[in-house]
Order: C-alpha cells, then sequence, then structure tokens
C-alpha cells in the first residue's frame, strides 16, 4: 500500500500584524501593497504540518497554492521558501479580504486540478481554518467540495497518520474541547487550526533549493479570475476595538490575566 | 511649520521604506539569494538576539551559555556559512562582500556584538580564504560550515597584542614563530609564541590565525599561521575584556606557545638556502583581508542610525498620550513631540546621514565583489609572468597610462571615441583591476572612517532625541547600546587615523582622479534632470574639493613647508575627511536614481514611489547640504589657515592700494578704481581700515573664492526640502510597535 502523500498547501499573504490597517475606498487596506506581508498564519501553520507529515511519508511532495499578488509573495517566498521543501503554484490576484470567498475557491480549485502530476487519490489539501485576511469560513469548504473532497476536517490540531494508512484528527470543538476523527485516508481536506508544531527556522539552503521552481512559477502566475458579481461592499470601517499594544517585560502571569480580566469587564 | 515651509509636493512618503525598495536602492532585487539571507538574518536578529538584549544578557564580560545559544541560531539560519563557497558546503556562489555586509547589517540593526559574533568567523577564515593553500582552504573550511547534529568549527583572528604594540602598528608585532625541528626529509615543526589582546570569538575558537614575526633565523619575515587548540602546548583563552561594548560577542586575552607543522603558515612556504620564505607576509595577508571587511564594520553603524528612525518616530507621536490633559484626537494627541520643527529637523539629519552612509558601505561592498574576480585573474596574469612583489607592483604602475586611458574613453560620447581601443582596454584583465581598485581603495577606507566616526556622533543625537529614555536599558530599539557599540566600530579592523592616513594617499592616485573628474559632470546631469537632489551643489563640493587637493599639493604654510605631506595630518586627514562626505552624498544621490529608473517596474514599489522618490530626494537634498557646508569649511580653513594672519606691516602695505594711487587710475579712467574696493586702501596720511590688517590673499584666491561662493548659492533650496522631509515624518505610517522586544 502506498504511503506517500500529496499535500496541497492553500494559503494567502496578509499584512505583517504589526502595521496599522485602515481601510479606503476601493475597498481596500490603506498602503496595502506597500506593507510588509506574512504568510497568512493559519496556513503558515498548515504548511509546517504539511513539511512535518511529508518527511515522515518518503515520496511525499508538497505545493503551496497561493492567491495572492505575485510581487508581495514573491517577498513572502524570501522567508518562507526557507522554512520547508515545497513547490509554488501561484494565482495572481488580490490578498485581502475583499474577494468573494466563492470565487478565491473556485480560482485555488482550479489551480490545484491543474497542478501536473498530482496524484488525487493521495491528496491531502490543507489550509487555514481561520484566515488574517479573509477569514470567510467558508473558502476551504467550497475547494474541497469542487475537488469531490468529502472529507472535511476543520479547526485541526493534530494530524496523525496511522500504521493502517488512516488518519487520526484532532479536531476543535465548542467548550473548547477537542474531538477526535478518524478517516481511511486521503483524499482529505484539513483546515488548520495552530496545529503543535513551531515556526521552523529558517534555512537558506532549503530556500535557494525552493527558488528553483517559485521564481519560474512566480513568473508564468495567470491572473485570477475573480468576477465578484453581485458583490457590494456598502460599508467599510474599524473594529470598534482597536489594538492597543503596550510592550511590559516581567509581568507575572497572575498580573496579566488580572489585567485582561479588568479590561474585558470595562 | 512655518508658513514658508508649506509648499508641497502632492505626494509624501506614505509608509516606511520596505524591502523592495531596499532591494533595488542597494542592487539585489535578483539576487534571491541574499533576499533570502537577510530575511534570515532578520529572524535572528529581531527574534532571539533582542531577546537576550533585552534579558540583560551583554551585562557580562563572560562567554556564556545563554550567549552561546546565538552561535545555534547563527548555524540553523545560514548565517555561519555566509562565508563559504558552495564547493565547501556554503550556498552563495561567487564573491560575498555584498552577502556579508547585509547579513551583519541585519544583525546590527539590532545588536552590533551579534554581528561582530557573526562576522568573526569568518574574519578568521578570510586569512586562509584570501592566501590559503588549496589544502588549508578545504580543511577549514569544510570544517566552519555546520552540518546535521554537527557544530561548526569556529575560528578566531588574532593580530592584535599587548601593550605596547597594541593598536600603534600593524606592521609591528610581538608574537615570534621559530623552528623547534627540523629533520632532513621531514617537514618543519614550528614553534609559535603570541600573546593577543582583544581577540574576538576567543572564548569559544577551536583554530586561530595568527599573525607571527620570525624569531629565528631560519625563517625570513613575518607569516600567519594556524593554531588549533588541541596542537601540543599552551592554547589559553585568557581572560575576558572588560569592554563596555559589544558583550554579545566573545573577546579575551589569550596566550598561546604551540607547536605546529609548517605547513600551518597560511599560503604555503618555499625553503631557500635553508630558509623558510613564506609565500606571503603577514602584512600582504592582512591588507587582502581588512579591505574587504571593514566596509561591513561600516555598515553595522548604519544599521544602527536607520534602525532609531521607526521607535523616535513612535516615541515622539506618543509621546503625551494618556496624560488627563491630552484629548483624543487632539494635534497634541496624534503629533505629540511632531508638532515641534526641531525633532523632526534633528531626526531629518539622522535619518539622511543613515541613507548616506548605507548608499556609500554598500556600493563599496558591490565594489569588491567586482573586484574580486578580477583581482585573482590579476594575480594570475602576473603570477603567469613570473611577477611577484615589487616587480609585480612596479607592472602595475606601468600599466597606470592605459587605466586613465580607459577612464577617458569610456566617457567620451560613443561617436566620437576609439571603439576598438575602449574594446581592448575593457578585455584587459590588468587595466579593468587598476581602475576598479583605485576606488575599492577609496571606498573601503572612507566608508569605514565616515560611517563609523560620523555615525557615532550621529548615534548621540538619535539617543538624544528619544531623552532620558534614550539613556536606559528599556529604550526602544536600544539606542543607547547603539551609541556605545558604534564608538567600538569606529576604533577596531583600524581606528579612524588609520583609514585617514590610507585615504590621504590613496586619494590622490591619479586614476581614482580621473574618475572622481567625471563624477563631477555625472552630478551636473543629474542636477539638470532632478535638481531637487542637491546634486548640483555636490558637484561645486567636488570642484571646490578638488581645486583645494591642487592647490595644497604645491602650496607651502607661512613658513615656507609644504602643505600636502605625509607628516602634514592636519592638512591630508582633513581633506579625506571631506572626500568622505562628497562620496557618501554622490552614492546617496545614485541609489535614489536608481529607485526612480527601476521602482516602476515593481508592482509594490510602484504603490506609493512618487512620495518615497520624493522624500528621499529631500533627504539626499538635505545631506548634500550638510556636505557642502563641511567640504567649504574644511577647504577653506585649509586654503587660508596657514597663511600668516596679514598685518599692517610694509610686506601687506605692499598689496594695498594707496589713496593717490586711486586717483591717478581713476582720472585715466573713470569708474576703474572701482575694481580695488575688494582691496585695502591707504589713505594719504598713512591711516588704513580700523581692522587687524589687510584682508587675505594668496595666489589663486579669486578661484577659490569663486568657488566657496558658487557652492554657498548652490544651497538655494535646502531647506525647504528639509521642511518638506520633516512634514513626511508627521505623515508616514509606521507599526504599531516595533518589530523586536525592547
Amino acid at each position: 500500500m502506498s504511503d506517500y502523500y500529496h499535500i496541497v498547501v492553500c494559503g494567502g499573504i496578509a499584512p505583517d500584524p504589526l502595521q496599522t490597517l485602515e481601510p479606503v475606498a476601493g475597498p481596500a487596506l490603506k498602503n496595502e501593497l506597500m506593507l510588509p506581508a506574512v504568510l497568512d498564519p493559519w496556513a503558515a501553520h498548515a504548511l509546517f504540518e504539511a513539511a512535518h507529515l511529508a518527511r515522515s511519508a518518503p515520496g511525499s511532495r508538497v505545493w503551496l497554492v497561493s492567491l495572492s499578488p505575485k510581487a508581495k509573495l514573491q517577498q513572502v517566498m524570501m522567508t518562507i521558501a526557507q522554512k520547508a521543501p515545497f513547490e509554488l503554484v501561484v494565482v495572481d490576484g488580490p490578498s485581502s479580504g475583499f474577494t468573494d470567498s466563492f470565487d478565491v475557491a473556485a480560482a485555488i480549485a482550479g489551480a490545484i486540478e491543474n497542478i501536473a502530476g498530482l496524484d488525487r487519490s493521495r491528496l491531502l489539501v490543507f489550509g487555514g481554518w481561520e484566515s488574517a485576511a479573509r477569514g470567510a469560513g467558508t473558502t476551504m469548504q467550497m475547494v474541497g467540495e469542487r475537488l469531490g473532497i468529502m472529507d472535511q476536517f476543520q479547526g485541526v490540531d493534530e494530524l496523525k497518520a496511522e500504521a493502517d494508512g488512516s488518519l487520526a484528527i484532532l479536531e476543535r470543538i465548542e467548550g473548547g474541547r477537542h474531538q477526535v476523527s478518524r478517516c481511511a485516508g486521503p483524499p482529505a481536506l484539513l483546515g488548520w487550526a495552530t496545529g503543535s508544531l513551531p515556526e521552523p527556522p529558517n534555512q537558506p539552503q532549503i530556500g535557494m533549493a525552493n527558488m528553483r521552481t517559485i521564481m519560474p512559477s512566480l513568473q508564468r502566475a495567470k491572473p485570477a479570475a475573480l468576477p465578484g458579481d453581485g458583490i457590494v461592499f456598502r460599508k467599510v470601517a474599524l473594529p470598534r476595538q482597536q489594538r492597543d499594544t503596550r510592550v511590559v517585560k516581567d509581568l507575572p502571569a497572575d498580573a496579566v490575566a488580572k489585567e485582561i480580566v479588568e479590561w474585558i469587564r470595562g | 511649520m512655518p508658513e514658508s515651509a508649506m509648499t508641497t509636493a502632492t505626494e509624501t512618503l506614505r509608509t516606511l521604506p520596505g524591502d523592495d525598495a531596499r532591494q533595488i536602492m542597494w542592487r539585489f532585487s535578483d539576487r534571491f539569494d541574499l533576499q533570502m539571507l537577510v530575511q534570515s538574518a532578520r529572524r535572528v536578529a529581531r527574534g532571539p538576539v533582542a531577546k537576550m538584549v533585552a534579558d540583560g544578557v551583554r551585562n557580562s564580560h563572560d562567554w556564556t551559555s545563554r550567549k552561546a545559544e546565538m552561535l545555534r541560531e547563527f548555524d540553523e539560519s545560514g548565517i555561519t556559512s555566509v562565508f563559504m563557497d558552495p564547493e565547501h558546503g556554503g550556498y552563495i556562489e561567487g564573491p560575498k562582500n555584498l552577502a556579508l555586509a547585509l547579513a551583519a547589517f541585519e544583525l546590527a540593526w539590532v545588536d552590533g556584538g551579534a554581528a561582530t559574533c557573526s562576522l568573526a568567523t569568518g574574519l578568521a577564515l578570510a586569512p586562509i580564504h584570501e592566501r590559503g593553500t588549496d589544502e588549508q582552504k578545504q580543511r577549514y573550511m569544510t570544517l566552519s560550515v555546520p552540518g546535521p547534529g554537527s557544530s561548526p568549527w569556529r575560528g578566531a583572528f588574532c593580530l592584535t597584542e599587548p601593550l605596547p604594540y597594541v593598536g600603534v602598528e600593524t606592521g609591528l608585532l610581538g608574537g615570534k614563530v621559530s623552528i623547534a625541528e627540523w629533520n632532513e626529509g621531514e617537514e618543519p615543526v614550528l614553534e609559535v609564541s603570541k600573546r593577543g589582546r582583544f581577540i574576538t570569538n576567543m572564548g569559544f575558537a577551536n583554530y586561530v590565525t595568527a599573525a607571527v614575526d620570525s624569531g629565528d633565523e631560519r625563517i625570513k619575515g613575518s607569516c600567519i599561521v594556524i593554531l588549533e587548540e588541541t596542537d601540543p602546548g599552551i592554547f589559553d583563552r585568557g581572560t575576558p575584556a572588560r569592554k563596555l561594548v559589544h558583550q554579545l560577542s566573545s573577546t579575551n586575552d589569550p596566550a598561546f606557545r604551540l607547536r605546529i607543522p609548517a605547513s600551518r603558515i597560511i599560503g604555503g612556504y618555499a625553503v631557500k638556502d635553508g630558509q623558510i620564505v613564506p609565500n606571503y607576509s603577514h602584512g600582504e595577508i592582512i591588507e587582502a583581508v581588512f579591505r574587504r571587511t571593514r566596509v561591513t564594520v561600516g555598515l553595522m553603524t548604519t544599521a544602527k542610525l536607520l534602525s532609531a528612525v521607526e521607535p523616535l518616530i513612535r516615541y515622539h507621536r506618543d509621546r503625551f498620550r494618556g496624560g488627563d490633559q491630552v484629548a483624543p484626537g487632539s494635534p497634541r494627541w496624534e503629533l505629540g513631540l511632531q508638532q515641534r520643527e526641531d525633532v523632526l529637523h534633528r531626526l531629518i539629519d539622522v535619518w539622511a546621514t543613515g541613507e548616506a552612509a548605507a548608499s556609500l558601505g554598500f556600493a563599496a561592498a558591490r565594489l569588491f565583489d567586482q573586484l574580486d574576480p578580477l583581482e585573482r585573474e590579476k594575480d594570475r596574469a602576473l603570477a603567469a609572468l613570473g611577477l611577484r612583489g615589487t616587480a609585480a607592483f612596479k607592472t602595475l604602475r606601468n600599466r597606470q597610462k592605459e587605466a586613465l586611458e580607459l577612464i577617458d574613453l569610456r566617457t567620451q560620447p560613443p561617436g566620437r571615441r576609439n571603439a576598438a581601443r575602449l574594446a581592448q582596454l575593457e578585455a584587459d584583465t590588468v587595466v579593468g583591476f587598476l581602475v576598479l581598485d583605485a576606488l575599492a581603495n577609496v571606498l573601503c577606507p572612507a566608508a569605514k572612517l565616515w560611517n563609523t566616526g560620523h555615525g557615532a556622533n550621529v548615534m548621540r543625537e538619535a539617543v538624544s532625541l528619544m531623552g532620558g529614555y534614550g539613556i536606559t536599558e528599556d529604550c526602544p530599539g536600544f539606542l543607547g547600546h547603539k551609541w556605545m557599540d558604534a564608538q567600538l566600530e569606529a576604533t577596531y579592523e583600524g581606528p579612524e587615523a588609520v583609514q585617514r592616513r590610507q585615504l590621504s594617499v590613496t586619494m590622490t592616485n591619479e586614476v581614482f582622479l580621473a574618475q572622481f573628474r567625471h563624477w563631477i559632470g555625472e552630478m551636473r546631469q543629474i542636477a539638470a534632470r532632478r535638481p531637487g537632489t542637491g546634486a548640483c551643489a555636490l558637484a561645486s563640493a567636488m570642484q571646490l574639493w578638488l581645486w583645494t587637493l591642487d592647490h595644497l599639493q604645491t602650496a607651502r604654510d607661512a613658513s615656507g613647508v609644504r602643505l600636502f605631506q605625509g607628516a602634514r595630518q592636519g592638512v591630508t586627514f582633513a581633506l579625506a575627511d571631506a572626500l568622505c562626505w562628497i562620496l557618501a552624498s554622490r552614492h546617496q544621490i545614485l541609489d535614489v536614481i536608481e529607485l526612480e529608473e527601476k521602482g516602476p517596474a515593481n508592482p509594490v514599489v510602484a504603490e506609493g514611489l512618487d512620495g518615497l522618490l520624493a522624500f528621499f530626494t529631500d533627504l539626499c537634498h538635505v545631506q548634500v547640504a550638510r556636505a557642502a557646508g563641511e567640504v567649504g569649511r574644511i577647504c577653506a580653513e585649509l586654503v587660508f589657515g596657514y597663511n600668516r594672519h596679514p598685518a599692517w606691516d610694509d610686506e601687506s602695505y605692499r598689496g594695498c592700494y594707496h589713496e593717490d594711487e586711486l586717483l591717478a587710475i581713476e582720472s585715466l579712467i573713470p569708474g576703474m578704481s572701482g575694481f580695488a574696493t575688494d582691496h585695502e586702501v591707504i589713505k594719504a596720511d598713512g591711516s588704513h581700515p580700523r581692522k587687524a590688517g589687510p584682508c587675505a590673499r594668496f595666489a589663486g584666491y579669486e578661484d577659490f573664492n569663486r568657488l566657496r561662493n558658487r557652492l554657498d548659492s548652490c544651497l538655494t533650496g535646502a531647506m525647504l526640502a528639509k521642511d518638506r522631509a520633516a512634514r513626511a515624518l508627521t505623515k508616514v505610517m509606521i507599526p504599531a510597535a516595533l518589530d523586536y522586544p525592547a
């Protein structure tokens, strides 16, 4: 029985969390393209988990499919490409939340279907359960539907490949609890929460190897078809509660908890 | 902001300059290996290194286990193997000057000691890389590459020695090498005795490249040898230096008394008439090493300046937030101290200096990347002719004419120059080397001298802009630490006096000056297209500097002593300082022009490019004005300052007009006496103006004044540029918090 996987990770990019975001007419975020960007944090967890799984299953391959502005994605790749071996598939388009998840799912599913050499019988589609940029909560499900993948799991924190080829999956459920699910094996779709792996250190050697495929992929990226029919943004505003960043040092956990409770109580 | 400053460009700086813009300006937008290295080094710097600084790990002279974690981070992130070629396990092809500079820049953005620690292994390897035998390269380069689950070998470079020699002359060495055993038909065994001082990485080094002099008549001259920690004898790491700066790097005063095989002489040796003759003296090797690594040190101070911008803007803006008296949304809430022009102007000075220094430093690093392969080809070409040492030097000197011809041909319009001759000279390795080498010999000491020396002064300004917060350990961006660290960077690998001395020689090389003359025209052309850069003022400053250099090379002081000579450092060093200002501004302007030309092709840079260019252009103008001021002051001091002050005596009277002389002239040609207004007039009764003496004059006085006046008038608009740039600081978006802990 084959025990390799073909893992496709879906991940867009998002502005660096430290940046000041402000909606402007468009709709868009002020200076979004100019701000530093990162791989969407949930998708990044999914990528690290994919690389980890691929390492443990010889013969596996990992692709990262990204619907993002390719020039900005190129910068993000200078970091992400050093984290794990993968091949990049680029769909050139906006990465912000002002896109219809239906269109986004169609574009991503189309890109996956076009991956040469992809073994759909061993396919695991990974992505973020949530997204820092387009957290519609529906994109990954629709990607799976379009690819005909019925076994879908959301809020995944752990995936174990069992000896019999089945997959044991730890999913988050209500009340801060987890649910253990099992499926017979690929194909499956997993929307990752945070997983359990730390961010791998940057390794330029891995990055240099990845770049052999990443740069051609960026160069041949085609613009995404995102018709956005019927989508009208009547009003865009910042959340009422804005971030108030404060740097503190040497504060005991009790004091931090107390302060948070006081803040919640207002 | 005063009304006069309100003439605005429509676009202004929207966000702090991103990586995309920097890659274009510093010319590595097509180098993905370098872009990844930058990200890798940045993660280490702003992650574990920043955490160490915030945790107070610097507060110890000893090499601790916590500090040692940094080495593992360097290994894992690829920083350790930057120096190595792919054949030895590295991952960057070709010369690595720019790569090392970028890595050090990123590390020094947070902590200079971390950068020094990373560079020191490269410094230990550099003698082997530059002059080592193939066997030596293979062994030590390969051992220095981190492997899976294994630590690489780490090196230390040991040149400086305890007093009295430390820091005085690199040519004076107390360390000795002698022959311990030399059996017939076997390789000699050497005994090395060396004490070091301020040796970086010594707390953990596995091997040391040490400069020693012959202590045995059977060994000729000096050399550099490789010492390993397991060699028989004493390998004493010594006590940690009690330094106040760069505490994340290990610095000790070691002592060695070891026996090593003669094959450890870097570059090998020959045996002539029973005497061991090293193929390279320690001086030859050091020259090859330091001329590259010094540029990187210059950029470390530069990183500090640019790293100060964001925390300062945030501090100024947030200064009054939280107080009962300041309502959210009020100007005081929004702008804080940025309501004050002084704060904005001073920060613009810091930023402009950082930009100019970065441009100069990275230009120098790139130049060495160009020069490295040429130098090797040149060495091969000369070796093929059997030329070494003095003979090679003479050959190079004789070919300077061809280098000058090449420079001349390059600057002629394509239709009017001899294309065949140009192609012939362009293809000549030695000629090409001479042109670049003349430039490198100026840019390297200039980057080290100006970036660190002036940079340290400006870093003090950055600290002062943070108020009392600036000198605390809690200061965002660790500005206080960085200010102190900058002082070490101005000192190690050759203090300022060493750089000035080198510049005072290399800046008079005709091959450099020929290129410099061409740059004046280049700046005038840029000024015609982009007057806002201040390129016109810079061209005028260059002319004044060149005129002054020419003048001083023949001028004599009031006692008849030649002014431009090695011992007269009041002249040569000052003129070297002035040149550094010019070079930094020139490269700053060229980088902005590069951004203007290449930026539109990159969609990320293109958005907001107009505003970024407008701001950077204003920074250029601000910096040029400052440079022009320095050049004007220095040149005026040197040109006038060595002349005897005139007095109302017979000698000075000879330069004055007498009232009756002027009357006679006026009667012959009416109005003609007006030309004497610049001269003192002695009245018929012998009286003269009430002052110390007649106005000073010398041969060339009118020419100098014309150039100086022109320079002053070229400053037109510079303060308006500063106002515009200052206003941009009040509008630029910055992140919500610094991306590393404090």
